[in-house]
């Protein structure tokens, strides 16, 4: 390239380039006339993801506050793949609901950008404006059904919450600062061990308020309360981009924060964590029982495993953060497959996510309500799914690092989520439909979709070993 | 060989997905190609038997690939002389569960059939399993097609029964998979490698703190399977829902997983722990086999009676498994090959009843033997071999169990008489006022005997009965050598009761099974 400080910063640009196309394509484009934007935002995609497939092993740093480690690449691509997915799937959805096309893509396009900067950023301030790119087109995304109050409503909700939150974060920046007299997480990390900092106050107070502004970005216990809301008002696929894309981009930020720059403070931190950890994994499964509506079931399942998740974190080990790299990717994959079934079963009227919408669909759809249950199996982490792999991997990091009653109540809990993933199975296998059944036509883009992320599920459960060898080797660089 | 026999039915559910099923028209075709695929999976796992080497204690047919080598998981499979019978057994019951549905099932058959396949490889996948890893997958992995087999096929409170079976079975397998994730951590520890290589755990020199709580995971998981009391209440929903295939292949080799775990789980991976709390397991058993005999004499419908005769029978099993010594277990193992075949047999009669008649009630049944004599014949086998009656198969193993029980600890055998005793009563009497007296009800003067396919699932399952009841030498011969290895392993760490126990196993055994043997008519 024509100067090393832009190599890091590749596969941003490329994503970015492609949000600006849309947006002009968009801007060119006659009433009426039908043009394929949404093919420009995976081709940005995947040059994005390509690029960052060529960095791998050459951890290239760019002006100092980006650095394309293989920890961030890893999170990169994961993001990339998150976003074609989302992209294939919209496209019947904003043809059918009548959605603003480019700018819903560059929207999808910008917080892909911010969440690929958020893996990557190595500086407080840079993570907040990733943070804040991110957060500002989520918040647009989900109200983007301008005459559907519920979407409105969530997204005021989600708003205002989120401002809080990002308030919390730079606070926790600036006393960071205050007390390390920088922002840089290596700096930081570097003067924290240098110094016996344990009872300073001021440390203390960062530690915590960044604390619970990652907390609410990833909605854990008990900092969630806008997750269900937000996730049941958004269009359902917008839901699966933010409950898989924002969680893996906050915890690739949370991550890097905690394990390099406070890994000092890890005896301060790593109860309170392991505390919210466990509310997390059981409020969410626990009130998931209760949910008729599946995007706000699906919401809690998405809490808890934010809690699974959290238990990686807390670990801290080789396995732990290997574990929250390959978790990451199968959840994310699963969860956003998920959510595109409900996507693609959605009509403009109905968005027939209740329970009893999917009563007898295999009598109607056999093939889409076998795919969500391959889905829902994985979520619920059995054999052989990607989520089996990730939970016993996650597990065994627990286990390893001495968390035996982390590993018990995890596990716990992810058989009482097996109850409420059967619960829609069995409406799918079992149940007769009441009423006349859901009438859609699915897309052959869509179907792809779901096949490719159905192979992934798959291919993760049964032939894990060059993803986790992948994990393995880039957490290596960093912590 | 052994990959072929697990995917072998997996290949058939992948080939049975492709046929296109539109209208139900090709019905009769995917019957037969399942049937095709179990029959094909039960000669392979004949041919294990012929090429197995029963004069080795050794693990047999092993394949070994690595897996995920970071974690030191390998695709690691053998056998020994244990899990061949069961392997033998799966191939031998599924094709019966198939022909049990061949009309009772319309609704859906292809995916039926694809399910019962599925789950069949997942079975065997279990038994031929020598990684821990491995065999988890297979054992949660088994849970899936049976949930559905019991939620979409069954009967009124289908859906309940389904969850049940599958929450309370997971809850106990999570548990413990921590262990299993504990035990390649301690591994790691002492070699500095992970390793859910199941010999290498063998020979892991393990705490007696940790041991005990592993011990528990391990056995509590198994226990739910079993089902021992007090984990066994999700039996009786299960199996009076499940479609009879279900209820042939959950009596028949599912509950054997359970027993199956804790010779070659539990008890050798944690011998100190296992020693300590046998006699609790024990104890739990033996309530169990007086428990499940009353509970089964009192029931009206004559599947729950025949499910609760199974917590009843499984108590011997483990009663054997818990006695530690080679007549214990081989009892035991041996009793889980007769219980599968006499459940199987007794759940396959009592479908063909409950297809005829839309009930299983005993009162709306009796004096069958008069419109029904062929079937009444075989129920009668059926019956005997159940209640342990000497030349049937259970007899075997409920002796060879009580036998090694009394040589443990003669109180539990006394109370496990009892539970014999009681399972005579209540099977004659369910026997009694089905199929003897005059008809009392209008509706079962019509009812038609046997048909030709009837017959052929029937047979097969009283010959084995009666070939098992005389000549034991055939099954017990090839486990033989895996049950004394199993037992020497997990004595080893007490070797003061093992002294004990080989003096007064010396002047007993020689006495006790000589008669034995007369008894059941095999030369010595």
């Amino acid at each position: 390239m024509f100067n090393t400080q832009l190599d890091a910063i590749v596969p941003m640009l490329c994503v970015t380039l492609a949000a600006l196309a849309s947006m002009g394509a968009e801007a060119l484009r006659r009433p009426g006339e039908r043009t394929p934007i949404g093919a420009l935002g995976i081709i940005g995609l995947i040059f994005g993801g390509a690029a960052a497939v060529l960095l791998w092993d050459r951890n290239a740093v760019g002006f100092g506050v980006i650095a394309a480690d293989n920890f961030g690449l890893f999170v990169t691509v994961v993001l990339t793949i998150v976003g074609v997915l989302t992209i294939m799937f919209s496209s019947q959805v904003l043809e059918r609901d009548g959605l603003p096309v480019g700018e819903y893509y560059a929207l999808i396009l910008f917080s892909i950008v911010g969440m690929i900067m958020m893996a990557t950023a190595t500086d407080l301030l840079v993570i907040f404006i990733a943070l804040e790119i991110l957060s500002l087109s989520v918040y647009v995304l989900t109200a983007i059904r301008r005459d559907h109050m519920p979407g409105t409503e969530a997204a005021f909700k989600y708003f205002l919450l989120g401002a809080f939150s990002s308030a919390f974060f730079l606070y926790g920046i600036a006393f960071t600062y205050g007390v390390t007299g920088s922002t840089r997480l290596a700096a930081v990390g570097s003067f924290l061990s240098a110094q016996s900092m344990s009872n300073n106050p001021m440390i203390l107070l960062a530690l915590g308020l960044l604390l619970v502004g990652f907390a609410f970005k990833i909605s854990a216990v008990p900092f969630h309360m806008w997750t269900p809301d937000a996730y049941e008002g958004a269009p359902a696929i917008v839901t699966g981009f933010m409950s898989t894309g924002v969680k893996a981009a906050a915890f690739a930020a949370f991550a890097r924060v905690f394990l390099s720059a406070f890994e000092p403070f890890k005896g301060e931190w790593a109860p309170v964590v392991a505390l919210i950890a466990v509310a997390t994994m059981v409020l969410g499964t626990v009130v998931g029982v209760a949910q008729s509506n599946l995007k706000r079931m699906l919401a809690y399942s998405s809490i808890a495993h934010g809690g699974y998740l959290l238990v990686g974190l807390v670990a801290a080990n080789q396995v732990g953060k290997a574990a929250i790299l390959f978790y990451l990717l199968a959840y994310s994959v699963t969860n956003l497959a998920a959510f595109g079934v409900i996507a693609l079963l959605g009509s403009r009227d109905k968005p027939n996510d209740s329970l009893r919408d999917y009563a007898g669909l295999w009598h109607t759809r056999p093939a889409l309500a076998a795919l969500m249950t391959v889905c829902l199996l994985s979520l619920g982490g059995l054999p052989p799914t990607a989520g089996f792999i990730g939970k016993w991997y996650i597990f065994s990091a627990a286990v390893s690092a001495g968390y035996y009653s982390l590993a018990v109540i995890g596990m716990l809990t992810s058989v009482i989520s097996v109850f409420f993933y059967l619960r829609v199975v069995v409406m799918m296998y079992m149940a007769e439909r009441e009423g006349e059944a859901v009438q859609v036509r699915i897309t052959g883009v869509g179907m792809a979709a779901l096949a490719v992320s159905i192979a992934a599920i798959f291919y993760l459960g049964v032939l894990p070993t060059k993803i986790l060898d992948l994990a393995a080797s880039s957490i290596s660089t960093i912590f | 060989m052994l990959t072929l026999s697990w995917a072998l039915p997996l290949v058939g559910a992948i080939v049975l997905l492709f046929v296109g099923n539109a209208d139900a028209r090709r019905n009769g075709l995917i019957r037969w190609l399942a049937l095709a695929f179990s029959l094909a999976t039960f000669a392979v796992t004949l041919a294990l038997w012929a090429g197995f080497n029963s004069a080795s204690a050794e693990f047999q047919f092993v394949e070994r690939v690595a897996w995920i080598p970071a974690f030191g998981i390998d695709y690691y499979l053998g056998i020994d002389g244990i899990s061949l019978l069961l392997v033998v057994l799966t191939g031998f019951l599924t094709p019966i569960a198939l022909l049990s549905s061949w009309e009772s099932i319309e609704k859906k058959v292809k995916e039926f059939s694809i399910f019962i396949l599925v789950l069949e490889a997942a079975m065997i996948g279990v038994f031929v399993s020598l990684d821990l890893f491995l065999f988890y997958v297979f054992w949660d992995a088994m849970l899936i097609p049976m949930y559905f087999l019991i939620g979409i096929w069954g009967y009124d409170q289908r859906i309940y029964a389904a969850i049940k079976f599958m929450l309370y079975t997971m809850a106990g397998s999570v548990l413990m998979l921590v262990a299993i994730l504990g035990l390649a951590y301690l591994h790691s520890e002492a070699t500095g490698s992970y390793s859910f290589d199941l010999l290498k755990l063998y020979t892991l020199d393990i705490a007696p703190e940790t041991q005990r709580w592993f011990f528990l995971a391990f056995a509590v998981a198994f226990a739910i399977k079993v089902p021992l009391f007090p984990f066994h209440t999700w039996l009786p929903d299960a199996h009076v829902q499940a479609p009879t295939a279900g209820s042939i292949i959950l009596a028949g080799v599912l509950l054997k997983m359970g027993t199956y775990g804790l010779v070659r789980f539990a008890f050798p991976l944690f011998p100190m722990a296992a020693t300590e709390f046998a006699p609790w397991i024990a104890l739990l058993a033996v309530i169990g086999i007086v428990y499940g005999a009353l509970v089964a004499m009192v029931q009206p419908d004559m599947k729950k009676l025949v499910a609760y005769s199974s917590v009843s029978h499984l108590g011997f099993v483990v009663l054997g498994i818990c006695a530690m010594n080679v007549q214990g277990v081989q009892g035991a193992v041996y009793q889980m090959l007769a219980h599968g075949i006499s459940t199987g047999g007794l759940f396959l009669i009592v479908g063909m009843l409950s297809d005829r008649r839309h009930t299983r009630l005993i009162s709306e049944f009796g004096g069958l033997k008069n419109v029904m004599p062929r079937l009444t014949a075989a129920f009668l086998i059926i019956t005997l071999a159940s209640i342990g009656m000497p030349a049937l198969n259970g007899f075997i193993g409920e002796f060879l169990t009580m036998l090694g029980a009394f040589l443990w600890d003669p109180r539990f055998v006394v109370a496990a008489g009892l539970g014999v005793i009681l399972s005579a009563v209540y099977m004659l009497w369910m026997f009694q006022r089905v199929y003897l007296g005059s008809v009392t009800n209008e509706e079962n003067e019509t009812l038609q005997d046997l048909k030709p396919r009837e017959w052929a699932s029937v047979i097969p399952l009283c010959a084995l009965a009666i070939v098992m009841g005389v000549f034991p030498t055939i099954f017990l011969k090839p486990m033989e050598p895996a049950v004394q290895r199993l037992v020497a392993q997990v004595q080893s760490v007490q070797p003061l009761r093992v002294q004990n126990e080989m003096q007064k196993a010396k002047f007993k055994m020689q006495t006790i099974s000589d008669s034995s043997q007369q008894r059941i008519g095999v030369k010595p």
